[in-house]
C-alpha cells in the first residue's frame, strides 16, 4: 500500500496544480473544519509514532504542548544526517506540498502559530523546491493568515542548515535555529515546555509530518488498522550498502526484514551473503544474516537489543571485514561529537584511536576489553545520545563479531613480528 | 574543518583550540558608520532578520550569503555580517568554525563535497575520492573534500557539486566530471539525482 509515494513520480506533483487535482489540501480544509481537539484526537487514534528515529508517538508530543494564548511553535526537522537515510529527501523533492500541508494540520491542532522547516544545507535542490512550493500555497491562502477563511493562522519559513549532524537532534537543531553553534540542550525542560526561544515547541520528522494529511483523510482509527498494533501504518525505509536495487520503498510495518532486504532491494550481489546491517541508520546496534526473518517494526527491532531508529537499512556483505565497517563509524562520531560533554568527546576519539591500533596491529587482546569499556561508560552519561549512537553499534559488533577481531589482531600482530 | 577520513585530532580546525592574543582588544560590534557593507548582501541579511522573531536566528543564512559574496567566511566578511546584524565577530567565528559548509580558510570557487560515509565507501568511495583530488591536483577553482553522509545512498558513491547531487560514480567518471565542473556548465546530467526515478517499482504503478 503506498501513502506517501503513491504515483511518486508523476511529473508536476512539486507543482499545487497537480497536487490539487489530486486531492491535495482537502485535509487541511476538512482538518480547518475541526476543533483543534477533534484532529489531536485524530493524531493520537493513528498511534503514529514518529519517523525520525525516537519513534515517540506524535499525538501524545502534541498533547504535551500547554495550552493557551502564549507563542508556541512547530519545527519540521528536515535535517535528515543520520548515514543511511535519504527518504525525506526524495519526499521533498517530488512531493513538497504534503509536508507544508502536515504542517499546517500539525499547528492547527497544536496551535502554533509559528513554524519552521529545518533543512540540512546540504539539500540545496530540496530546499529551493520548497522554497517554491512554500511561495504558491503562500499566494493560494493555505499558509499565512486566517488560512482559507478559518481563524487559525501560520507563518512558515524554510531554513538551511550548513553542515551538521548533531543539528537533527532535536535541541541541538533549536540553539542552531536560534542562530547560535548546534549544542544540545539539557532534558528536561523538554521541548514541549521550553523550546525554540524559551517557547513551547512542537518538533517532528518530515515523515512524520507529511503523514498527517493522510490520517486526516482517512481518520486516525482506519489508519491504526495499518501495520501492527504497536508501530502503525507504512513507513519509508533507506535501503542502502551491498543491495542490487538500493533505493526509499515504503512498506507496512511489521513486514519481515527479508522481504525489504531481498524481496524490494535486491540483497547483496550474486554469491555473496548477508554479513551485517544496520536496520535504522549507522547508530542502531548491528544485526547478522541470522536475523534477517525479524519483522521490521519499532518493538521487534526494541526486542532483538537494536533499533528501528530512522528506518534506514545499511547492508553490508562477507567481503568487508567488520573492523573496516567499525572504523567509518566510529570516525563519523568522532567527526560529528560536539564536544560540550567529555565521555563523547573523548569516548569517541579513543575508541578511533583504539580501532586504529587494532588494524595497525598495535593492540592487545585487552584493547578489546578496553573498547568495549569505553562504549559503555559513554551510554547515558551525555546531554543527547550522539554519544550512544557511536557506542551501540561499535559494542554490537564487537560482541558480535569478538572472533574476527581477534584474529585480525593476531594475524597482524604476527606479521608486525 | 577536519575531514572525516582522515588522521586529524579530532578538533583540529574546529576553532576552539585556537590561540587567543592575550594582547589585543577585543573586537567590538562595528560601527555601520565606518564599515563598508556591499548593498545588495545588506539587503539579503536583514530580509533574512525580518524572518525570525529573534534576528539572531538569521545568523547562518546570514553568514551563507556572506560566503557566497566572498568565498569563505573571511575576516573581513565577518565583520560585514556582525555590521549589518549589531554582533560581534567572535559571535560569528563561533558560528562559522562549527558547520562543515561554512569555509574559515580560503577554498575554490566550486566545492566538490565527496561523501565517504558507510554506505557509500561500501560502494567503492575512499577510491572514488582518492581519484578526486589525484585528478583535480593544485587547482584552485576546486574544493575537494571528503564529506560525512550526504542522504544519497541510493546513489552510492556520490558526490556534491556546488549542491548538485551526482552519481553513482565509477572512478572512470572523474576525467569527465572535473571537465564538466571546470567548464562551468552542467556536470554529468544523466547521473544527477534529479533525474532519478523512485526505487519502488509499485510507487509509479
Amino acid at each position: 500500500m503506498k501513502l506517501l509515494f503513491d504515483r511518486i513520480d508523476e511529473p508536476g506533483l512539486n507543482t499545487l496544480e497537480v497536487y490539487e487535482r489530486r486531492g491535495g489540501y482537502d485535509a487541511l480544509r476538512k482538518a480547518l473544519a475541526m476543533p483543534p481537539e477533534a484532529v489531536l484526537h485524530e493524531l493520537e487514534a493513528s498511534a503514529l509514532r514518529g519517523r525520525g528515529g525516537a519513534g515517540f508517538q506524535m499525538g501524545k508530543k502534541v498533547s504535551f504542548l500547554p495550552k493557551g494564548g502564549m507563542d508556541k511553535y512547530l519545527v519540521c526537522n528536515a535535517d535528515e544526517s543520520e548515514p543511511g537515510t535519504f527518504k525525506d529527501r526524495e519526499l521533498m523533492q517530488k512531493s513538497p506540498h504534503v509536508l507544508i500541508e502536515g504542517i499546517v494540520i500539525a499547528a492547527h491542532a497544536a496551535g502554533t502559530t509559528r513554524s519552521f522547516i529545518y533543512i540540512r544545507g546540504e539539500y540545496v535542490q530540496q530546499a529551493d523546491v520548497l522554497d517554491a512550493a512554500l511561495a504558491e500555497a503562500r499566494a493560494a491562502g493555505y499558509v499565512g493568515e486566517k488560512i482559507l477563511g478559518s481563524d487559525t493562522s501560520l507563518s512558515l519559513v524554510v531554513h538551511r542548515g550548513a553542515g551538521a549532524y548533531i543539528c537533527g537532534e532535536e535541541t541541538g537543531l533549536l540553539d542552531s535555529l536560534e542562530g547560535k553553534r548546534g549544542n544540545p540542550r539539557l532534558k528536561p525542560p523538554f521541548p514541549a515546555n521550553q523550546g525554540l526561544y524559551q517557547g513551547p515547541t512542537l518538533i517532528n520528522n518530515v515523515e512524520t509530518l507529511a503523514t498527517v494529511p493522510t490520517i486526516v483523510r482517512m481518520g486516525g482509527a482506519e489508519y491504526a488498522k495499518l501495520g501492527v498494533e504497536t508501530s502503525t501504518g507504512t513507513k519509508l525505509v533507506s535501503v542502502s550498502g551491498h543491495v542490487q536495487r538500493p533505493g526509499n520503498y515504503e512498506i507496512e510495518l511489521g513486514v519481515p526484514s527479508r522481504e525489504i532486504i531481498y524481496g524490494l532491494a535486491g540483497g547483496p550481489p550474486e554469491g555473496r551473503k548477508v554479513k551485517c546491517w544496520f536496520p535504522g541508520g549507522s547508530s542502531s546496534p548491528v544485526l547478522t544474516g541470522e536475523d534477517l526473518d525479524i519483522p521490521y517494526d519499532f518493538d521487534s527491532m526494541a526486542k532483538a537489543g537494536t533499533m528501528l531508529g530512522s528506518g534506514a537499512i545499511i547492508v553490508v556483505d562477507d567481503s568487508t571485514p567488520i573492523l573496516d565497517v567499525a572504523l567509518k563509524v566510529a570516525k563519523f562520531y568522532r567527526h560529528e561529537s560536539c564536544g560540550k560533554c567529555t565521555p563523547c568527546r573523548e569516548g569517541t576519539n579513543w575508541t578511533v584511536t583504539m580501532l586504529e591500533r587494532i588494524e595497525s596491529g598495535e593492540a592487545t587482546p585487552m584493547d578489546l576489553e578496553i573498547m568495549a569499556s569505553v562504549q559503555e561508560h559513554i551510554i547515558g552519561n551525555c546531554l543527547c545520545v550522539l554519544g550512544d549512537a557511536m557506542a551501540m553499534p561499535i559494542g554490537s559488533m564487537i560482541a558480535k563479531f569478538r572472533t574476527e577481531f581477534e584474529a585480525h589482531m593476531a594475524t597482524k600482530r604476527l606479521a608486525a613480528a | 574543518m577536519s575531514q572525516g577520513t582522515e588522521r586529524v585530532p579530532v578538533s583540529a580546525g574546529s576553532g576552539w583550540d585556537l590561540p587567543a592574543d592575550l594582547d589585543k582588544a577585543p573586537a567590538t560590534v562595528p560601527d555601520p558608520a565606518t564599515t563598508p557593507v556591499p548593498e545588495e548582501l545588506r539587503a539579503e541579511i536583514e530580509a533574512h532578520m525580518a524572518l525570525y522573531p529573534d534576528p539572531r536566528s538569521a545568523t547562518l543564512p546570514a553568514l551563507a550569503a556572506a560566503q557566497r559574496v566572498h568565498g569563505w567566511c573571511s575576516p573581513e566578511a565577518l565583520e560585514q555580517v556582525a555590521c549589518v546584524m549589531q554582533l560581534t565577530p567572535a559571535d560569528l567565528a563561533a558560528v562559522a568554525t562549527f558547520y562543515d559548509m561554512l569555509e574559515t580558510t580560503p577554498v575554490g570557487r566550486h566545492s566538490i563535497y565527496v561523501c565517504t560515509n558507510i554506505s557509500c565507501s561500501l560502494c567503492g568511495a575512499d577510491e572514488l575520492y582518492e581519484a578526486i583530488r589525484t585528478a583535480a591536483g593544485d587547482d584552485a577553482e576546486l574544493n575537494v573534500r571528503s564529506f560525512e553522509c550526504l542522504g544519497a545512498c541510493d546513489i552510492a558513491p556520490m558526490v556534491s557539486v556546488d549542491g548538485i547531487y551526482i552519481g553513482p560514480l565509477k572512478v572512470a567518471d572523474v576525467p569527465q566530471l572535473l571537465e564538466d565542473v571546470r567548464a562551468g556548465g552542467e556536470v554529468l546530467p544523466a547521473k544527477q539525482l534529479a533525474r532519478r526515478p523512485c526505487a519502488d517499482q509499485e510507487a509509479d504503478s
